[in-house]
């Protein structure tokens, strides 16, 4: 087999198996409260690491470039409270002008 | 990679950043080893993910690893509402990002290089304002803002030193606040 489909096959498998982690072990049923509070913080703090590791994250260091332009036009248009699709805009656009100039 | 191995890749593992670390590893000097590595650990985040929807999926165990593999970011994003995850939106948006994103690379392996770099679009800055924007709305108890806050600085400080896709699985233990009295 050759290297690439060595990959593909591996990573696709465990791929596969993470994303059913959580359906396949702990769905079909209501979760106990003490485990649902802390299940229920996954979002809030996933959403944030998110949004810091897409913003400024690199190989091994902090990069600071059009990204962070993007996101904070981003921010503008949602404390201006614009419509989902209109911050995706903002900051796409914000992001390829800061890139043009840069 | 040709174009048979980018398409079954989009439709088995289905996780932009993990198949973008891939094709770049294995088209530079890197071997199979470190190509697997690299894109496991990005794709770590996924156990935290996956356990934070899981009482979404009912039904036997193999409907349930199939329905699980449209979670993927965007979807898993767009479904938080409030504290709460919409099992409709987590499927319907996953499904719609599974065709475009399959149909996508079929394109991008036949016609690649002439589509141009997808961050003269600023794609790679829309997405953290996209994440951003679903984030905003879930600050409002107290408790999840400060959760939100130590995961954010878990993963500004654990990016300079550890490899791509850790931080995020590191930052996740900020959930653990919810182990405390309940608001």
């Amino acid at each position: 087999m050759s290297t690439v489909w060595l990959v593909v096959l591996v990573v696709g498998l465990a791929t596969v198996a993470l994303k059913a982690t959580g359906p396949v072990l702990l769905g079909g049923r209501e979760l106990p409260a003490r485990v649902a509070g802390v299940v229920g913080l996954l979002a809030p703090v996933l959403l944030a690491a998110l949004v810091v590791t897409q913003t400024v994250g690199g190989d091994y260091e902090l990069v600071l470039d059009a990204r962070l332009a993007g996101v904070g036009a981003g921010a503008a248009a949602i404390a201006a409270r614009a419509p989902l699709p209109a911050v995706v805009v903002v900051a796409a656009l914000a992001t390829a002008l800061a890139r043009l100039i840069a | 990679m040709g174009v048979a191995a980018p398409l079954v890749m989009s439709a088995t593992t289905f996780a932009g950043s993990a198949q973008f670390a891939v094709s770049s590893i294995l088209g530079g000097a890197g071997g199979a080893a470190a190509a697997i590595a690299a894109a496991v650990l990005l794709n770590a985040r996924y156990a935290p993910i996956s356990i934070s929807v899981a009482p979404l999926f009912r039904g036997p165990r193999l409907r349930r690893l199939l329905e699980a593999q449209l979670i993927v970011d965007e979807s898993w994003a767009l479904a938080a509402r409030g504290g709460r995850f919409d099992r409709r939106i987590l499927l319907g948006a996953g499904l719609l990002l599974y065709v475009s994103w399959v149909s996508g690379t079929a394109v991008g392996a036949l016609v690649g290089d002439a589509l141009g770099d997808p961050k003269d679009f600023g794609l790679d800055g829309a997405f953290p304002a996209l994440f951003l924007a679903l984030l905003v709305p879930q600050l409002r108890a107290p408790r999840a803002a400060t959760a939100a806050l130590v995961g954010a600085a878990i993963a500004l400080a654990l990016i300079p030193v550890t490899p791509p896709g850790t931080a995020i699985v590191v930052a996740s233990a900020a959930c653990l606040l919810g182990l405390g009295r309940r608001p």
